[in-house]
């Protein structure tokens, strides 16, 4: 049985992560590889970087920092935001994300999803959607609205449709961010996740909310979630993952345990301080 | 020299990167000549059987692994769709492979008991070693590592099993004869233990 997954989700701008640096006691604050390698040494699943830097003279920041996270970093960790073209996700991908994670692009030409899946594989495309409830009408049955740029400009399609054609277009995984819930700490919007888990066959990731161990697992039992996106929650250093796994193993859900191997480890360390230059 | 055998498609940047972490040297290439100065290949990546196997042939390269891999007897890796190519034939485009090891892959049901499987499989698995074997040397029984793949093999002989995991159907993981060791998951994106793994094969005395 596949374990459920927890994935910090880290924002950067201009090559430096734009929130959560508290937990950090020794590491380069603000610094993406310093971030990604604490989540992985913390027994983090995966890892997604979300790039908003807003010109894109800038964004050749974003692939130094997946290639130096490339070299350290041994578990997925896909790359967002800003992706509109094949040559855009075929940079990422060459600078050795294992995903890449399509939104606004997508809603505006869907086609890109088909073409990236024929491409590089479906397995390494995330069709990322932002979802408000609207109300239920003609065009938007379920009452979840897409909407795009940052939930500014609404699309009148429907979320639950939308996740099937995302499907249908070749899309690996869905990522599901409730507009609703992001920053709230109220936990995942639930009845949207459970909606789009049971209208696809490919995993669901659940986005926007967390604040509380109970709110992952709640995302993936009543949400159907096979995978949850956590920020504030692990970034400000009230839940590490470890705390996280535990509440969700003690309550019955499946979560990989991290195994601790010395000789890898202690190359890891090691690297790093060659890499620094120490003796 | 380690080569990461270039067949056009697949991730195969991410081994040489995982190698490169190990301290061990690495090509990718596609040219027979680095291949038969090679210590050891590996077979990596994402990927399509059919597609595979076709890069495979136009390339000249189902030759050269035939003779390396069988004939002089050379350390191989298969990962992913490395294991699957190893078969004789596989459902996935009712593509016809490698056949150096007896057997076929099938694609993983999508229902069980009335219940919906998601297909493909994406995420971290446990693996059981079913049979001891020092490439497995340090890694912990029941560890998870992480699965893409929407179809798996089955084995003409089950002694050939190493290690097994469950999505839908209880299926075979790994696999080891001789000089051949291969693997549904990818070691190069499975933490610490598919790093463990990876260094073993490279290490490891045929």
């Amino acid at each position: 049985m596949l374990a459920k997954r927890i994935i910090p989700c880290l924002d950067v701008r201009d090559g430096k992560v734009t929130k959560g640096v508290q937990f950090l006691e020794n590491a380069d604050v603000g610094d993406p590889v310093a971030m990604a390698r604490h989540y992985y040494r913390q027994g983090a699943d995966e890892i997604v970087f979300y790039d908003i830097t807003a010109s894109n003279e800038r964004r050749g920041i974003m692939l130094d920092v997946v290639r130096a996270v490339a070299r350290e970093i041994f578990i997925p960790f896909s790359v967002g935001g800003g992706l509109r073209t094949l040559d855009d996700m075929r940079a990422v991908l060459l600078a050795g994300a294992e995903k890449v994670s399509i939104d606004s692009g997508a809603v505006r030409n869907p086609v890109i999803i088909s073409e990236g899946a024929r491409a590089f594989g479906s397995q390494c495309i995330v069709l990322s959607m932002q979802v408000k409830q609207t109300g239920k009408r003609p065009g938007v049955a379920s009452g979840y609205e897409v909407v795009i740029d940052g939930g500014r400009q609404f699309t009148g399609k429907d979320a639950i449709e939308w996740a099937r054609e995302g499907e249908r277009l070749g899309a690996g995984e869905l990522c599901v961010n409730s507009i609703d819930r992001d920053g709230t700490n109220l936990g995942y919007e639930l009845e949207l996740t459970r909606a789009v888990s049971e209208a696809v066959t490919i995993p669901v990731i659940a986005s926007g909310g967390a604040g509380e161990p109970e709110h992952l697992r709640q995302a993936f039992t009543i949400g159907a979630a096979d995978a949850a996106i956590v920020a504030s929650i692990v970034h400000y250093g009230t839940h590490p993952i470890p705390a996280l796994k535990s509440y969700l193993r003690t309550h019955g859900v499946e979560v990989r345990e991290q195994v601790t191997i010395d000789t890898i480890d202690k190359r890891s360390i090691d690297k790093r301080n060659i890499d620094r230059g120490a003796p | 020299m380690i080569a990461i055998v270039d067949y056009k498609a697949g991730n195969l940047a991410s081994v040489a990167r995982a190698l490169e972490f190990l301290g061990h040297r690495s090509e990718i290439t596609d040219r027979p000549e680095r291949i038969r100065a090679a210590e050891r290949i590996i077979l990596p990546g994402v990927g399509a059987a059919g597609a595979t196997m076709e890069n495979l042939r136009a390339l000249g390269l189902e030759s050269v692994l035939r003779e390396q891999v069988l004939e002089a007897g050379k350390p191989f890796l298969g990962i992913c769709i490395g294991i699957q190519v190893l078969f004789d034939r596989s459902e996935e485009d009712g593509a016809k492979c490698l056949g150096f090891v007896a057997g076929r892959v099938a694609r993983y049901p999508n229902s069980v008991d009335g219940r919906r499987l998601k297909v493909p499989q994406i995420g971290w698995n446990r693996v059981r070693q079913t049979r001891p074997h020092p490439v497995f040397a340090g890694v912990p029984d029941n560890t998870h590592f992480y699965f893409v793949n929407s179809y798996y093999p089955i084995p003409g002989d089950p002694a050939v099993a190493i290690a097994e995991s469950d999505h839908g159907v209880t299926f075979v993981a790994a696999i080891a004869r001789g000089n051949i060791v291969a693997t549904q998951f990818h070691l190069e994106k499975s933490g610490a233990a598919g790093l463990k793994l990876l260094d073993n094969f490279c290490r490891l005395a045929f």
